[in-house]
């Protein structure tokens, strides 16, 4: 399937040049929701580069995501609106109950979380965004609570199918 | 010209030299650490940070043009300075593992801490960590070692053209990684070893086989032969405080009988059977519209870059197995049972100038029937340094013996398969015979030898026009190709060897990558040759003999059967 989307996306751009890797890594990235490993390879396939430059590249900017995001895609605001109210121990917390680093997704599918810049709710600080909707003003502890609503529901809506 | 002004002192220049060059030049000595001078510059260390007049911050030497008028200070207290906190930054998240490090005393990080005489710790930093990648036949990562210098990368893309490793991430969590952070094993890595030879550290290094081979000389049941690649001789003085290019064949078939080697061969035999098995193949490939451009086999790097970068070529490859490999199937498949050894006792040592022999000997291509391996263990010329010292062995001391036969007389022309430009001499040389009857009367192809990229010539052979070209470091082998695919260039034999300069730049030889130093190295294996009593690979008379008691004739039944084979495409992560 990623494969399909990298082709889609270069067959509209067939004499694609080493310049257009970072515009084409976003295009695939905005269909994709994420950069699998046939794609980069596919696309330095076509580009002509080495595979590990476009994985270089990619690394190197914090937008790119490796794993398809979670049912809950969770995004920690690191603006320094957020930092001076604590941001970093709500990243920490998240980690630690998630078992997985800023970047991943767990394996069960149900969280992936990702680090961003100023996401402009600086009022609600220190602040995350679950799947686009803001949660404020929190704390290592309303994130333990929160985690637990999440996994709650999931395992109702679970429960439901199977009845 | 132009002219400027160093340390007080005016100094003429030629406009486009590099403000490093210039003062290298005058005798001062400028500490780097990601300069090379065959690569791209990168100014990623700053170590070599000087003071120019009229310049706000200081200035990075190797990245810098000299100008007309410019005013240069090379060692002001506020350069010291910098120089010693860059180095001391680096040190600050450095493991500080040197007592067990592979690298200790060879470490361009531990000089220069002991030059800037850096005896406190000024900034601690938390101490890299990070697992080491072990899965490599030939090469061990460390990443926890590395301080990002650059050089292995760049070595990898402009001279090997191979990209197997880059920078990965950003900023303080930035590595220098394979591909999805993969093992080197299943990367496009052709395990060349040019980034060990490039590394200021530890963070690259060679699989270490020497206490497997221990192992083997301490086993009383254990049967230990020994073959030397044709390089080794010349290169291995200089780990033993002899002068480069130095030939120290003889104490060091002493120094292997002394650490317990049973038989001691020379790896020239088996170049030298090389030579008539493939200037055979050549011949017959000419006459009978065969493939061509045939290209040479004896360089494992380079058969792995054909397998995974050029596949539609593998045809093209000649079928000869490497001399270590013939070498390796000789002793078990012939040897063995002419001296009534039981195979399973028997373990075969190769040493080399290579990394990438480690792998090779790995190959399933490489085994008799099927059963272990035809070469157990290689050791590079440096863990053979290592491993006598650790013996306390000391070769100069001794007096110099000679190989064991029946695989140990060569042709001179077998010793300087060790030079780039020396297969396709010794192949020349052989061919001419095996198609006219006669013996060149010079023997010597000049324009093949030297440490250039790339060298051609046009040879007449008995009224053939043979083209041939000899390259050397992957990048020009892939130029090379380029031209031969586009129809660009007729060639009929190209000689291609992995490392820069062939085997004497070899990436398990004495670390040390100055060109000067792979020059005289080169030299010394010529000198060799022209003093050799036998310049002919078919004038061995262990060759001979080998061919009347058991081969019968080159591409004979048995000669396929044990000295060529195959390679197939290979699919790898990149
Ligand atoms: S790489 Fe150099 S500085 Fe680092 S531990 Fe090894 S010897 Fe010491
Ligand atoms: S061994 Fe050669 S191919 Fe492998 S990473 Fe090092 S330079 Fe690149
Ligand atoms: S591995 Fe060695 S050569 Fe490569 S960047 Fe690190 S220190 Fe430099
Ligand atoms: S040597 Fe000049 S910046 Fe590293």
């Amino acid at each position: 399937m990623a494969l399909n989307t990298v082709s889609d996306v270069l067959d509209r751009v067939p004499h694609a040049k080493r310049d257009a890797l970072i515009p084409l890594l976003q295009e695939i990235q905005e269909r994709d929701g994420f950069l699998s490993q046939s794609a980069m390879k596919a696309l330095a396939a076509r580009l002509g580069l080495p595979a590990v430059k476009v994985y270089g590249v990619a690394t190197f900017y914090n937008q790119f995501r490796f794993h398809s995001v979670g049912r809950n895609h969770i995004q920690v605001c690191r603006g320094t609106a957020c930092h001076v109210k604590g941001s970093a121990a709500v990243l920490e917390a998240l980690q630690f109950e998630l078992g997985i680093e800023a970047g991943a997704t767990t394996r069960d599918g149900l969280f992936s979380l990702e680090v961003v810049s100023c996401i402009g709710a600086c009022g609600l600080a220190p602040v995350i965004s679950i799947n686009g909707e803001f949660h404020a003003a929190l704390t290592p502890e309303k994130v333990r609570a929160l985690l637990n609503d999440l996994r709650k529901a999931a395992k109702g809506a679970h429960d439901e199918q199977l009845a | 010209m132009i002219s400027l002004e160093i340390n007080g002192k005016a100094v003429s220049a030629q406009e486009n030299e590099t403000l490093l060059k210039v003062i290298r030049d005058q005798g001062i000595r400028i500490p780097t650490l990601c300069h090379m001078e065959e690569l791209t510059p990168s100014g990623a260390c700053r170590l070599c940070v000087v003071e120019v007049d009229g310049q706000r911050g200081l200035t990075p030497s190797c990245a810098y043009p000299v100008a007309d008028g410019m005013k240069v200070r090379t060692h002001s207290p506020r350069v010291l300075r910098a120089r010693r906190t860059i180095v001391e930054l680096l040190l600050s998240n450095h493991p500080d593992d040197c007592l067990y490090c592979v690298r200790n005393n060879q470490c361009d990080l531990q000089n220069l801490a002991s030059e800037f005489n850096v005896t406190d710790r000024r900034f601690t930093g938390k101490k890299k960590t990070g697992p080491m990648d072990v899965s490599s036949p030939s090469l061990i990562r460390d990443p926890a070692k590395c301080i990002l210098c650059g050089r292995c990368v760049r070595v990898c893309e402009e001279i090997q053209q191979v990209s197997a490793i880059d920078f990965i991430g950003r900023g303080g969590s930035t590595t220098v990684g394979t591909l999805f952070d993969g093992g080197l094993n299943t990367s496009t890595c052709i395990n060349c070893g040019q980034c060990v030879m490039v590394c200021p550290t530890a963070a690259l290094s060679e699989q270490d086989s020497i206490k497997d081979v221990e192992a083997a000389l301490d086993d009383p049941e254990r049967i230990v032969i020994v073959q030397h690649a044709p390089s080794v001789s010349v290169t291995l003085g200089e780990s033993l405080g002899l002068k480069t290019g130095a030939d120290c064949d003889g104490i060091m078939t002493a120094a292997l009988r002394r650490l317990g080697f049973d038989w001691v061969f020379d790896t020239g035999f088996t170049a030298d059977l090389t030579i008539m098995e493939e200037a055979s193949e050549l011949a017959q490939r000419i006459s009978d519209g065969g493939v061509l451009p045939m290209m040479t086999s004896c360089s494992p790097g380079w058969i792995k870059y054909v397998e995974q970068f050029y596949p539609d070529m593998l045809p093209n490859l000649s079928s000869c197995k490497s001399p270590q490999q013939m070498m390796g199937a000789l002793i078990k498949g012939w040897f063995a049972g002419r001296e009534s050894i039981d195979p399973a006792r028997l373990y075969s040592v190769s040493i080399m100038p290579c990394t990438a022999k480690k792998f090779e000997a790995q190959r399933p291509e490489m085994a008799q029937s099927g059963s272990q391996a035809d070469i157990d263990a290689v050791l590079t010329t440096r863990e053979l340094a290592r491993l006598l010292r650790r013996r306390g062995i000391e070769p100069r001391t001794l007096s110099p013996e000679a190989a064991d036969s029946p695989f140990g007389e060569r042709a001179t022309a077998g010793k300087i398969f060790g030079a780039s430009g020396g297969v396709m001499e010794a192949a020349l040389r052989t061919a001419h015979y095996l198609l006219t009857g006669t013996d060149l009367e010079d023997p010597r192809f000049l324009a093949l030898r030297g440490p250039q990229g790339l060298k051609e010539a046009a040879v007449n052979i008995g009224g053939l026009t043979v083209n041939v070209a000899v390259v050397s470091g992957l990048a020009n082998a892939a130029r090379l190709l380029t031209d031969v695919r586009a129809g660009k260039k007729s060639v009929h034999f190209i000689e291609v060897m992995t490392c820069p300069g062939g085997c004497v730049g070899g990436g398990g030889q004495p670390l040390d990558t100055d060109p000067a130093r792979i020059k005289a190295r080169m030299q010394a294996l010529y000198a060799i040759d022209r003093n050799g009593p036998v310049r002919q690979s078919h004038a061995n008379p262990s060759v001979q003999r080998l061919y009347r008691e058991y081969l019968g004739a080159p591409l004979s039944e048995r000669s396929h059967h044990q000295l060529h084979t195959k390679y197939q495409t290979r699919d790898v992560d990149g």
